[in-house]
């Protein structure tokens, strides 16, 4: 018989220190490019999702449009890239953050509408110990109606557009609706099409975003813990 | 003579020797609608070979359809097309009364092309759910718009499954699609008298995204995202079997460096996606010590992938000609003391596992799918090794790295949850000791051949790490990628997963679901 208990006690507290100081860790997140003011235009053409625009004073970075795909972060004339994950933004139609009452007892229902794989992948070891969501008073609930956010990966497929409704409305107020992934603020690499609505807003309203492809476990928590205004926001375009 | 001689010979024995053309890859037979399903007895009944994939593709002219069926020998490299021409809204005859690995692919078809399989039972609700949309919509049609919807609604409430078991008492328990969690969506239909699930019907594509359709017209630069993502956390083998494809129509030869990191980095991913399943069986068995072991296994693969390579998941890496750049030295000396470290680590939790004896119960003559059921229905990966099935495409078609290194196949015969856990670690072990291989004798050189792809279709593959993926790209003469097929391992297995939860309890459910070690993304694409 295995010890698990026993073995759980000596191998000590795996959870990161984050938000109170600073993560260290090597590949907890792919980073993304900064807006800098030292780039040739031509660097946008390599983007292949429109996330680069060049303005006049250099190159401008749209978070809700880049996919991670590293083409700008080789080779000549590369953009410098940061390794923050803080990356939530207020979403189409921001509500004030859930009051105090929420800030040790939050309940989420996490909704599939879509998401690839590496969305769920991500948002499944929140609750894992280097991560550990429960240390905040967050729980994943199994039930809209017992949810107070509604944490949304991917496009919004046409057959999960009725669940996605039907979760809503089942949701006591008040209630916050967090798109993770920019499947599900825009539609990703999927867009908007036959077959997904090219993300959460078109279909309810959406209180905050968290862009990445896919967000990596610290930018989803950062997203939760904005929801009740324990963390502040950034903005999803990035000026040189 | 070879196997693949003597293939050629009784096809050509039994079809008009033109039909038969030699390709490099595969031998290719042109027949009439009415001959494929002969052929297709020919091949898997008589010949032992194995259904990869069915392709259906456009024709130039006006509505004409292609429709390709693919198979492949289990263990001598030889793959065979059968490929025939359909008219319009044609009616051909189905080939899954007697390859029952075909079925989805023949309901697939039907629900997205409107092609009609005389004698197939199940046509209708597949794809395109009936509550959801009207009855004649067929988006891959040439003629259809992928932009928008048609406005037409499907039957709404009115949609009820169906329904086998009648007896007094019997229900029909959902499951889906917003359940567990942090559970995909799908829905599990499960009919019950009370405790045990007699019948299990698995209801998918709730994630259908069109990825086929949306993909065409596109670059293939641009497409490759698509090919990547559609099955986030397995993207570098799906991405790997896209460029595969695309460097086929190029004939460019991809350099040997690109080659062994492909393995590499195809190997971390195996290891990470089934660390990745065990912790979620270790968790719907109420292990929980055991998931957070795991899952830290997991986290720190992830880490490792994400230092190295700069995306977690690989994102990126793999471009059609090799790969978009190399880590440098000591990124790769951090990557082999890391996959030693996570393979170590996997080796010692494998131990405390199989030394639970409460988790062992749990897992031990659970969803088993036999060896039978499993070639009926011709399951593929993991799950096929655990119920008897030596098959591998990194053995059977080798491609790549993996001509000089083939792997060892991991076999187990129970077909149980604790065979298919116990084949997740042999093929850890096995991958582990690939990538330490090939990281040893890393050749020097560029990452990267110049690939400009021809118009034109090839067929690419690879063992991703849930299973044989075969992937049809076809070019126009613009360049522009004209038909995407994503044959998944996914869309294969759960085929045949019903068949493990019957019998079961309730409780089993979820914890047969978890040693499966699908991901429905993968199905639905």
């Amino acid at each position: 018989m295995s010890s698990w208990p026993l073995r759980s006690l000596l191998r000590g507290i795996r959870t990161t220190a984050w938000p109170h100081r600073e993560e260290p860790a090597a590949g907890i997140g792919p980073g993304r490019p900064r807006a800098d003011s030292h780039q040739p235009p031509d660097i946008a053409e390599r983007c292949p999702t429109g996330a680069l625009r060049a303005v006049a004073a250099g190159m401008a970075v749209d978070f809700g449009r880049c996919v991670h795909c590293q083409r700008c972060r080789h080779g000549e004339g590369a953009l410098p890239w940061s390794k923050d994950f803080s990356w939530t933004a207020p979403g189409p139609r921001t509500g004030p953050p859930l009051g105090r009452r929420f800030r040790r007892s939050l309940h989420v229902r996490y909704i599939d509408a879509g998401a690839c794989g590496a969305c769920m992948g991500e948002v499944r070891l929140i609750d894992a110990p280097p991560y550990n969501l429960h240390r905040f008073g967050i729980f994943i609930t199994a039930s809209p109606r017992d949810a107070d956010v509604l944490l949304v990966g991917g496009p919004v497929t046409e057959a999960m557009r009725t669940p996605l409704i039907k979760s809503y409305e089942a949701m006591p107020q008040p209630k916050r609706v967090v798109a993770m992934g920019v499947c599900a603020l825009n539609g990703g690499v999927f867009g908007r099409s036959f077959a997904s609505a090219g993300g959460v807003d078109g279909v309810i309203p959406v209180d905050l975003v968290i862009p990445g492809c896919p967000p990596p476990p610290l930018a989803i928590l950062h997203g939760l813990l904005a929801v009740t205004g324990r963390t502040g926001t950034c903005e999803v375009e990035e000026l040189p | 003579m070879s196997r693949r001689n003597e293939i050629a010979e009784i096809l050509r024995a039994r079809t008009r020797d033109a039909a038969v053309r030699e390709l490099a890859d595969r031998l290719t037979v042109y027949a009439v609608p009415g001959a494929v399903p002969g052929l297709a007895r020919l091949l898997v009944a008589e010949q032992g070979f194995e259904f990869a994939t069915l392709v259906v593709d456009h024709l130039g002219d006006g509505d004409k359809l292609t429709v390709r069926y693919f198979f492949y020998a289990p263990h001598e490299s030889c793959l065979v097309e059968i490929a025939t021409t359909a008219a319009s809204r044609a009616q051909l005859p189905a080939i899954s009364d007697t390859v029952h690995a075909a079925d989805w692919h023949e309901r697939e078809a039907e629900d997205l092309f409107g092609v009609r399989f005389a004698g197939h039972p199940f046509l209708g609700d597949f794809v395109l759910h009936d509550d959801e949309w009207p009855e004649d919509v067929a988006p891959m049609r040439a003629a259809f718009n992928p932009g928008t919807r048609p406005r037409e609604p499907g039957r709404g409430d009115e949609w009820r499954p169906r329904r086998l078991l009648d007896e007094q008492g019997a229900l029909v328990f959902p499951v889906g699609p917003v359940w567990g969690d942090y559970a995909e969506a799908g829905l599990w239909l499960l009919e019950t008298p009370g405790e045990q699930i007699r019948q299990a019907h698995t209801r998918l594509f709730y994630k259908y995204r069109g990825v086929e359709k949306i993909a065409e017209g596109r670059a293939p630069a641009d497409a490759l995202l698509l090919a990547e993502r559609f099955s986030g956390n397995a993207a570098f083998s799906h991405a790997m079997s896209y460029c595969q494809a695309l460097e086929k129509l190029a004939g460019s030869q991809v350099p040997p460096r690109a080659e062994a990191l492909r393995v590499v980095f195809a190997e971390l991913e195996r290891i990470r996606y089934h660390a990745s399943t065990i912790a979620q069986l270790a968790g719907a068995t109420a292990l929980v010590v055991g998931k957070a072991m795991g899952q830290e296994i997991e986290e720190d693969l992830l880490r490792l992938a994400g230092e190295v390579c700069g995306h977690r998941y690989l994102f990126g890496l793999a471009v059609p000609g090799g790969l978009a750049w190399s880590p440098d030295a000591a990124e790769l000396t951090r990557l082999a003391t890391g996959v030693r470290r996570g393979a170590a680590r996997l080796a010692q939790y494998e131990r405390l596992l199989t030394h639970s004896s409460s988790f062992l119960d749990r897992i031990e003559e659970m969803g088993t799918l036999t060896p039978t059921l499993a070639a009926t229905y011709g399951v593929v990966g993991p799950v096929a090794r655990a119920a008897g099935r030596t098959i591998d495409l990194r053995r059977a078609l080798p491609y790549g790295g993996y001509t000089e290194t083939p792997p060892e196949v991991a076999h187990e015969t129970e077909g149980d949850g604790y065979a298919r856990m116990r084949v997740f670690f042999d093929e850890i072990r096995a991958s582990a000791d690939l990538i330490r291989r090939h990281l040893e004798t890393l050749p020097n050189g560029p990452v990267a051949a110049p690939c400009h792809p021809e118009p034109g279709g090839a067929l690419a593959w690879v063992e991703a790490p849930a299973g044989a993926t075969f992937h049809w790209v076809r070019l126009d003469e613009r360049g522009l990628v004209a038909r995407l097929r994503l044959g998944t391992p996914g869309f294969r297995n759960w085929h045949a997963f019903h068949r493990a939860v019957e019998g079961a309890a309730f409780q089993d459910f979820p914890i047969i679901l978890a040693s499966f070690g699908l991901t429905v993304a993968e199905n639905d694409r």
